[in-house]
């Protein structure tokens, strides 16, 4: 696993509160119950200073699931 | 900055690493060790990422670490969000468990005015009011260049009344503390260069209102004015938002800088509930001069104004901003006490000198115990106390040994130290009384009785005016170091100067034939705590003063003939005939030296240029207590 999926998983296991070894690409707002926006939003900020990303709302929009957030910062070349 | 997880911290350890070994010290039972980990996790990395990671392990911690509850509710005109957990996480940090509520979307005044708004059903510790001129007045931000000057000086107004009458409810309602933002000034105002030109611009306008807002806290109780503008300009208006951020969330804050207005609000937070600290514990070597002077001597630390030296004296500058404030000063130093007393008197780099500091500690023992050992001296909590050290293996160990004490975290780089101490919020006070700066100069105290002193009418006029307290007890466990340390360092009133260590003054303590007695002063000026010590032994009808001793801070104020009242009574309760004592004459103690012949005493015999005082007990009464001393036995 490249070191940025490995921190994303991290993030996304903190912000959300869920276990690590819980997190997987399909995780998203359907299964994580504390997934709301405001957590989103604090799921990009905390993504954009882990990462050194700045998202665009068009990149954000597609973050609806760690698979989502994968892909837009592979694209991303992070 | 953004800090990627990876990035290694101050000292070699990772995030990664030091996320790992808070889990492993969680995990062990090691509260006061994961607390440490945390901080210093939080000083390498406080970003969204890491905020809320430590929230959720502080979560686990409540209960074993000591934590200050505080109540927040924020009402604002803009998306505060993003903050919640950074502004948890630096509080938890400092020790306080922070509860925050957020008000609606810009409904500020509604849920001020409304008597049944969710504000006062929540009983906040504090209310931060988080307003912007774009969002609430646009004519002074997006409209200015359509407004005429009267709509402005109108508008300008309307504001100030406005925050005016929000206050005032506010303070009929509540006693909580509220904190204001004031308004960023326009980075770019509507008339560029000529904004200023004619008067009545766009800056001016919005510096009206940030005057006005200040003109109101000062004027209200427990209100404070927030400069959000200076917030922003310290850290970069350029760079301090993240446009996108404010099109799509109305986030008027990028996501790296949301940690510089959590920490601002912890500048009040930290006051408001009391988490601050009474002394600043200073290490020497490498923290107020550069190099080891065991080592380097005086010669060879750095101390001047050169790249090498100029950071130290910084730090020096910045540690007298904070005595000035009222901040008690002391020393805890792994120092030959010779070296460092010689360096701290005589280096001609020196800002801080010996009547700054109220302890210096050199010595090897380990800084918990030199900690520990302040606190007793200086009659302080341990809580009271903030240390700085430039060896992180230091400061986690203090940390995790006393974890009352507030480690505060320098960065590498001692540039970055003068800044870390000048932003401890710890040592920020929203009021500054007379009492605390009483409390924090101890020598300006002893400047204030002699000026007392030369003013009043009588020495006696002056005892009275002091209004002393003598507070004598019995040593008990938390006083022995004390006792065994003022045995040791008082030569000038000490009849005998027996030095004894800890262990034998515990021994002299459990021997049912002997006393030891401590004394404590209060008076006007504050506590001047335990400065006393005598300790007698009763031997058939004859009870001998083995010691008795002053500290010198309160020599020439009666307060020996206090003591030396209770020392008899007790005698003469213990079935005592005679009270008698050695004068030991030294270099140093003069100041005592007519003390048993002013009390009554007659000398008996001589020995080794050594006196042996008595006096019949069954005589009459006394000595007694001056009238002017408030005696109390423990």
């Amino acid at each position: 696993m490249p070191t940025a999926d490995s921190e994303i998983f991290q993030v996304v296991s903190d912000v959300l509160n869920v276990p690590l070894a819980q997190v997987t690409p399909a995780t998203s707002p359907a299964t994580v119950e504390g997934w709301d926006s405001v957590q989103h939003l604090n799921l990009v900020l905390a993504l954009e200073s882990a990462l050194g990303l700045s998202l665009e709302p068009e990149d954000i929009e597609k973050m609806q699931s760690v698979a989502g957030i994968l892909a837009v910062v592979r694209a991303k070349g992070g | 900055m953004s800090q990627p997880l990876s990035q290694p911290t101050a000292d070699g350890a990772t995030a990664t690493d030091l996320r790992a070994a808070i889990d492993a010290a969680l995990a062990a039972g090691h509260a006061g060790r994961a607390r440490a980990l945390l901080g210093r996790l939080w000083a390498a990395a406080p970003t969204p990422a890491t905020a809320p990671f430590v929230v959720s392990r502080f979560d686990r911690l409540r209960g074993q670490v000591p934590l200050v509850p505080c109540r927040l509710a924020v009402l604002r005109s803009f998306t505060v969000e993003p903050l919640v957990p950074l502004v948890k996480a630096q509080a938890l940090v400092g020790g306080i468990d922070l509860e925050a509520r957020l008000g609606d979307f810009d409904t500020v005044t509604q849920e001020v005015i409304d008597p049944a708004s969710w504000v006062y059903g929540f009983a906040p510790t504090a209310i931060v009011i988080a307003t912007q001129a774009r969002d609430v007045a646009p004519l002074l931000w997006r409209d200015f260049a359509d407004a005429a000057p009267a709509d402005v000086d109108d508008e300008v107004a309307r504001v100030a009344r406005h925050y005016r009458h929000l206050v005032a409810t506010l303070r009929s309602r509540t006693d909580a503390h509220v904190i204001v933002h004031n308004w960023q000034v326009p980075p770019a105002p509507a008339l560029g260069l000529l904004d200023g030109r004619s008067g009545g611009g766009q800056v001016e306008a919005i510096r009206r209102v940030n005057g006005a807002l200040a003109e109101v806290a000062r004027e209200s109780r427990n209100v404070y004015a927030l400069d959000y503008d200076a917030l922003i300009a310290r850290h970069g208006a350029a760079r301090w938002e993240d446009p996108r951020k404010w099109a799509t969330v109305r986030l008027p804050v990028a996501a790296d800088n949301l940690v510089h207005v959590a920490r601002e609000w912890l500048r009040f937070l930290h006051p408001i509930t009391g988490r601050v600290c009474k002394c600043l514990v200073t290490d020497l070597d490498n923290t107020l001069w550069g190099g080891v002077i065991g080592e380097d001597g005086m010669d060879g630390i750095k101390l001047d104004d050169s790249a090498a030296g100029a950071p130290f004296r910084a730090v020096q500058r910045a540690i007298l901003d904070l005595h000035r404030r009222g901040v008690i000063l002391a020393i805890a130093s792994k120092n030959n006490p010779d070296d460092a007393r010689q360096a701290i008197e005589r280096h001609t780099g020196m800002i801080l000198r010996p009547d700054h500091f109220a302890v210096v500690r050199a010595n090897w023992d380990d800084k918990a115990t030199s900690l520990r050992a302040i606190a007793a001296e200086l009659n302080i909590g341990i809580d009271s106390l903030a240390f700085i050290d430039d060896n992180p293996v230091e400061r986690q160990w203090v940390a995790e040994q006393v974890p009352e004490v507030t480690v505060i975290d320098l960065p590498a780089d001692p540039l970055g130290y003068a800044d870390a101490l000048r932003t401890a919020p710890v040592f920020e006070r929203l009021t500054l009384t007379d009492e605390d700066r009483g409390r924090g100069r101890m020598y300006a105290e002893q400047r204030l009785r002699a000026e007392l002193s030369a003013g009043a009418g009588s020495l006696e006029d002056f005892y009275r005016s002091l209004d002393m307290r003598a507070e004598i007890a019995p040593v008990s466990p938390a006083t022995l170091p004390r006792v065994a340390q003022l045995t040791q360092k008082t030569n000038q009133f000490n009849l005998t100067t027996r030095r004894y260590t800890e262990a034998q003054v515990a021994e002299l303590a459990a021997d049912p034939a002997c006393r030891v007695w401590t004394l404590k002063v209060v008076d006007r000026m504050g506590d001047n705590g335990l400065v006393g010590v005598a300790i007698t032994r009763l031997s058939g009808d004859r009870c001998e003063v083995d010691t008795l001793l002053l500290s010198c801070r309160v020599i020439g104020r009666t307060v020996e003939t206090a003591f030396l009242a209770h020392v008899a009574a007790d005698a003469r309760a213990r079935g005592a005939r005679v009270l008698a004592g050695w004068f030991v004459p030294t270099a140093k103690n003069a100041p005592a030296k007519s003390f048993y012949a002013d009390h009554g005493f007659t000398a008996a015999r001589e020995q080794d240029g050594a006196t042996l005082w008595e006096r019949d007990l069954t005589a009459g009464p006394g000595p007694d207590c001056p009238p002017w001393v408030a005696l109390t036995v423990a």
